[in-house]
């Protein structure tokens, strides 16, 4: 097993940037790129619509910013405990690396869940008193929009990391492949950070 | 062994770096401040926390430098889209 070659690679000896090793992990940060201008084109049209709109409401106001605050602090942990898996599994540990993805795909269902909770409570509730509609207000769409394609993105990501659960312990997946799903899932933490200071805080 | 040890302890003061951060910025919003000083204050911070998950939790500061090519492109690409529409932002 190659283990901690990660955590170890300031010591690695220099060599050519494609390796059979590391193009598992060139795939999933060439499909990070990729997904991240899709972010990016979203965040940014985001900014403009609403540097263009004459009525924004204050979207703290609107929103509740302790409901998603707990939800950001999920999804750091939960990255926490992914890393903490990661480790686990490069030190040969299965019984600590279950635990810890385990713990890890709790966190992302439990942040899916809060959110779930978020909508309804938006939807049937908070918008209707403020008389912001999802359809008519460009405020709702794009929060909507930027949130659910996010949402979507810790869907997947639970589904991903269950499998890659299931499959360690059927022997299939080695610590390689879980390095390649942790990159998954930190990525979709680090949107979420970006997504709570300029939809939810700005 | 000892150096996992000490990885996993990096992991945990990451955390906390990461956990403050996100505290400080909410406390900021309830402080009042001009809304630019404010707007420029919270990406800062937003942009410290996005580089730490990547640098730290993503491997990248231990990683070869073709991944952070990779990674670095959608940002310039971005900071390009957000220029490229600038006219269209500011039409005067």
């Amino acid at each position: 097993m190659s283990e901690a070659v990660a955590v170890h690679g300031g010591a690695e000896p220099a060599e050519a940037p494609l390796t059979p090793e590391s193009w598992g992990k060139l795939g999933m940060w060439l499909f990070l790129a990729g997904d991240a201008m899709s972010f990016g084109g979203l965040i940014v049209g985001y900014g403009i619509l609403r540097h263009a709109s004459t009525k924004w409401p204050v979207p703290a106001q609107v929103l509740g910013i302790n409901l998603t605050a707990f939800m950001t602090f999920l999804l750091i942990v939960s990255s926490v405990w992914m890393v903490l898996a990661l480790a686990a599994i490069q030190a040969g540990d299965k019984s600590k690396f279950n635990r810890f993805l385990g713990l890890t795909i709790l966190g992302g269902a439990m942040f899916l869940g809060c959110q779930a909770y978020e909508w309804t409570h938006l939807l049937s509730h908070r918008l209707p008193e403020l008389n912001i509609f999802f359809s008519t207000d460009l405020f709702a769409t794009t929060f909507f929009i930027l949130t659910g394609f996010h949402g979507m993105h810790v869907t997947g990501g639970v589904i991903y990391n269950t499998c890659v659960l299931a499959a360690v312990n059927r022997g299939r997946y080695q610590a390689k492949h879980v390095e390649i799903a942790g990159l998954y899932w930190h990525f979709v933490d680090l949107v979420w950070i970006l997504i709570f200071t300029f939809v939810y805080l700005l | 062994m000892s150096s996992t040890a000490h990885s996993q302890n990096n992991y945990i003061k990451i955390f906390i770096l990461l956990s403050v951060l996100t505290v400080i910025e909410v406390g900021l919003t309830f402080l009042g401040l001009p809304k630019m000083l404010l707007a420029t204050l919270l990406v800062i911070f937003a942009v410290w926390k996005a580089a730490l998950v990547a640098m730290h939790f993503m491997h990248l500061k231990f990683e070869k430098k073709t991944l952070t090519v990779v990674a670095i492109i959608p940002f310039i690409l971005c900071v390009f889209l957000i220029l490229m529409l600038l006219p269209d932002i500011y039409p005067h």
